[in-house]
């Protein structure tokens, strides 16, 4: 048992920051950190691109597909020392929606078809996807969706309504489940489709967040004809690949490596407001809360290498990965909470964006992406399986209860 | 990164589990702990042939070399049994502070002893002013020709009454909460001006007050270098802190499985009690906190053994924060959903949420371990 980096992970440590220090440099860095556009609705800058571009150039854009699509080898450190470096540096992430939530279904069940069409383009990031799950009706109680989908021909007639659509806005294509047959259990009859934003019948409306974020939509869809070879696996298993789809990606889901870039500029913060002629990082009782997060974290970090450690000896991930998601998810909540707490009364200026681009922010420039990172994380632990339906999977699958 | 277990640790490990499960069920330990050393003699001649009184000293003292890793994976299994014979007390606390500061005339004299089982030693450091401080220390060593006159109160000296001899921290300079001017001294247990107050613990230990009056030591009873015994003692109480932390870690695993068998059991309005959500979510918690502090176990342990410094002592600190954290948490919950079988006596689970509870304010709670996790 031991945590010690070996020559070979060092030096790849090296070439790692020796990469984002030169395609996702300092000042782009701090730009972006403390730009108050919400990250979602920022697009593309020449920056992102070039950080997207440099990563496929490099081989480095999808570290956890198969080789075959694009993958390294890098092993488990390897990987963890990635992550960890990119995140420190918070450089910016290919659409998790494609890399790392639809990839993993194409390569294990898509057709060849769909995956010479799809991956690379996910890849590349030239094509954007969205997630078309919760409806108005099936929320945490997703297998209760009812957008149908009738087979007329080479196609399918899809009808209904998705809602909480992430990005829908500004996605080319949705990877929708659709219930093509009904009447036994509601976990049977529920297929994979992909479908293009492009095809008549579909209307995105926004969905206006806290903050007056936009990020969520409702997609409609009506009489949108969709062709069968879009279909992914067979008919009626869609459920079968959305809960392996689940099971995919399951470290990363902590945002351990995100979560201790924020507490550490929750610190910075906290030594830069003054109080009492002193530093708010000299007050014991709100100093020990942040340290009592840290350790907090720090445990956290060290299950999520326990479960690598799991995977890299080619066991699936155990019990403690689905800690995961719920610790993790609290965590980087109660440090937005407490770095709104530290701005004091200059955490509620909350000025439109065109009056910070003309005459700059309004006291430290990191509230506004925190106030917003804050409002948007409330959601952190609603989506995805909310954290009480992760108890009830950790309750029947470790507990056996 | 590695998290799995060598041969020889696994070995270890599975020694431990066989004795706890073969031979250390609970009605065993109640009738051991009413015995009137309030343990068991035969179990620790037990100990000694099974090699488990040498896991943490060095080949060249007779030991097997264990580090701080050994040390977890026998104080978690301990932890998982309840066992309260006297492991910590002599194994860790006294022969840890002979291991670091004895010099071989010393080693030769008790280590070989306490490895084969024939000696049992306890560390005087707390008193009743220091509460976790150790540098917060007013006996006193005063020089008398060659050697040393040692008087003061040694408050909760865990192993002290089966105790034949003792490692006592004393003040041959500086002011009342200097770090330097400690002195560790080895003192016979029947020695002249030594007496002391032996009762139980609320968790099944055994403990004196210890007081000594005009006690006369040689220069040879000096352990380490005189006015320098803080850093000893900080090191050892660290690994003591770990091992205090796994065996909670131990207790806190028996708690969360044997809550959950519990509710799969127990029937009240119709159904089994695991079937009510708001229970499963309470265990899930437990199940949580026994898994981060774990996690925090396993770092701390590693750390030890890369090396004694500010970051193993963050990282024991840290773990004894999580350790009062989550077995709080555990050991209540266990109680709660136990419901009034959870407070009877004659039930282990009260008696883990006993040591848990203790365990929380030995070498430092989770308030005094987040200071000095914050702080380093």
């Amino acid at each position: 048992m031991d945590l010690a980096l070996t020559d070979a992970d060092l030096a790849f440590q090296a070439e790692v920051r020796e990469f984002i220090d030169t395609y996702w440099p300092e000042d782009v860095r701090r730009a972006r950190a403390t730009s108050s556009r919400f990250e979602e609705s920022r697009g593309h800058s020449p920056e992102v691109r070039r950080w997207i571009d440099a990563l496929n150039e490099r081989g480095w854009a999808v570290p956890n597909w198969p080789q075959a699509w694009g993958g390294t080898d890098w092993n488990p450190t390897q990987k963890y020392i990635w992550d960890k470096e990119t995140a420190k540096a918070e450089c910016p992430q290919l659409s998790a929606f494609g890399a790392r939530m639809l990839a993993p279904v194409l390569y294990t069940w898509g057709t060849d078809a769909q995956k010479n069409e799809f991956l690379p383009k996910i890849r590349e990031e030239r094509m954007i996807w969205c997630q078309g799950y919760s409806e108005p009706g099936a929320g945490s109680d997703l297998a209760g969706l009812a957008t149908r989908a009738v087979r007329e021909g080479d196609e399918y007639v899809v009808n209904g309504t998705k809602l909480w659509t992430s990005g829908a806005h500004v996605a080319d294509w949705m990877f929708c489940l659709v219930r093509t047959e009904s009447g036994g259990k509601k976990q049977e009859g529920i297929s994979f489709v992909l479908i293009d934003m492009k095809t008549p019948g579909i209307t995105v409306n926004p969905v206006y967040i806290l903050g007056g974020i936009h990020s969520v939509n409702e997609v409609e869809l009506k009489d949108v004809r969709v062709p069968v070879e879009n279909l992914v696996g067979e008919e009626n298993k869609g459920w079968t690949y959305a809960k392996g789809l689940l099971t995919h990606e399951r470290t990363g889901i902590a945002g351990v490596a995100r979560s201790e870039v924020q507490l550490a500029r929750l610190k910075r913060i906290a030594q830069d407001t003054g109080m009492d002629g002193g530093s708010l990082w000299d007050d014991a009782a709100f100093r020990t809360r942040v340290t009592e997060l840290e350790v907090e974290l720090e445990a956290l970090s060290v299950t999520e290498l326990r479960v690598l450690a799991q995977v890299a000896q080619g066991g699936a991930p155990g019990p403690e990965s689905s800690i995961l998601k719920i610790r993790g998810t609290e965590i980087g909540q109660a440090i937005a909470m407490m770095t709104i707490e530290a701005f004091g009364y200059y955490g509620m200026p909350y000025p439109e964006q065109t009056l910070i681009d003309n005459e700059g922010p309004i006291g430290n420039p990191y509230v506004m992406p925190t106030m917003k990172g804050m409002l948007y994380g409330r959601a952190s632990s609603i989506f995805g399986g909310s954290n009480e339906i992760q108890k009830n999977i950790i309750s029947k699958a470790v507990l056996g209860l | 990164m590695d998290f799995s277990l060598s041969e020889e640790q696994t070995l270890l490990k599975d020694s431990l589990e066989r004795f706890i499960q073969n031979d250390y069920d609970f009605d065993t330990r109640r009738k051991v702990m009413a015995g009137e050393e309030g343990f068991s003699r035969e179990n620790w001649k037990q100990f000694a042939e099974l090699g488990w009184l040498a896991v943490p000293f060095a080949e060249e003292d007779g030991g097997i070399g264990g580090g701080a890793l050994e040390l977890m994976i026998v104080m978690e299994q301990l932890g998982r049994g309840l066992v309260v014979e006297p492991y910590l007390a002599t194994v860790i606390l006294a022969g840890g502070a002979l291991k670091y500061a004895g010099n071989e005339a010393q080693k030769g004299a008790y280590l070989g002893a306490i490895i084969e089982g024939s000696k049992m030693g306890a560390l005087a450091f707390a008193e009743p002013q220091s509460r976790f401080n150790l540098a917060d220390v007013a006996t006193t060593a005063t020089a008398d020709g060659d050697g040393y006159v040692l008087s003061g109160h040694k408050a909760v000296v865990l192993g002290g009454p089966s105790a034949d001899f003792f490692v006592v921290s004393a003040r041959t300079s500086g002011g009342p909460r200097d770090a330097d001017g400690i002195t560790l001294f080895l003192v016979d247990g029947d020695a002249a001006g030594l007496s002391r107050r032996d009762y139980p613990t609320v968790d099944g230990l055994r403990a004196s007050e210890v007081t000594l009056e005009g006690v006369k030591v040689g220069a040879d009873a000096v352990l380490g270098t005189v006015g320098g015994g803080h850093a000893v003692l900080e090191q050892v109480i660290d690994e003591a802190t770990l091992a205090v932390g796994a065996e909670a870690v131990g207790g806190m695993e028996v708690c969360y499985k044997d809550t959950v068998e519990y509710s799969k059991q127990r029937v009240q309005f119709g159904q089994p009690i695991g079937k009510f959500q708001v229970l499963q979510h309470r265990m899930v918690d437990m199940f949580m906190e026994y898994e981060q502090a774990k996690s925090m176990m396993y770092l701390a342990a590693m750390r030890l053994d890369e090396g004694y410094g500010a970051v193993a002592k963050k990282a024991v600190s840290g773990f004894k924060v999580q350790v009062g954290k989550s077995g709080r948490f555990v050991g209540q919950q266990a109680v709660q959903l136990h419901g009034g079988m959870g407070m009877t006596e004659e039930l282990n689970i009260g008696h883990y949420f006993k040591r848990l509870t203790m365990i929380d304010t030995t070498f430092g709670n989770a308030d005094f371990h987040l200071k000095r996790y914050g702080a380093i």
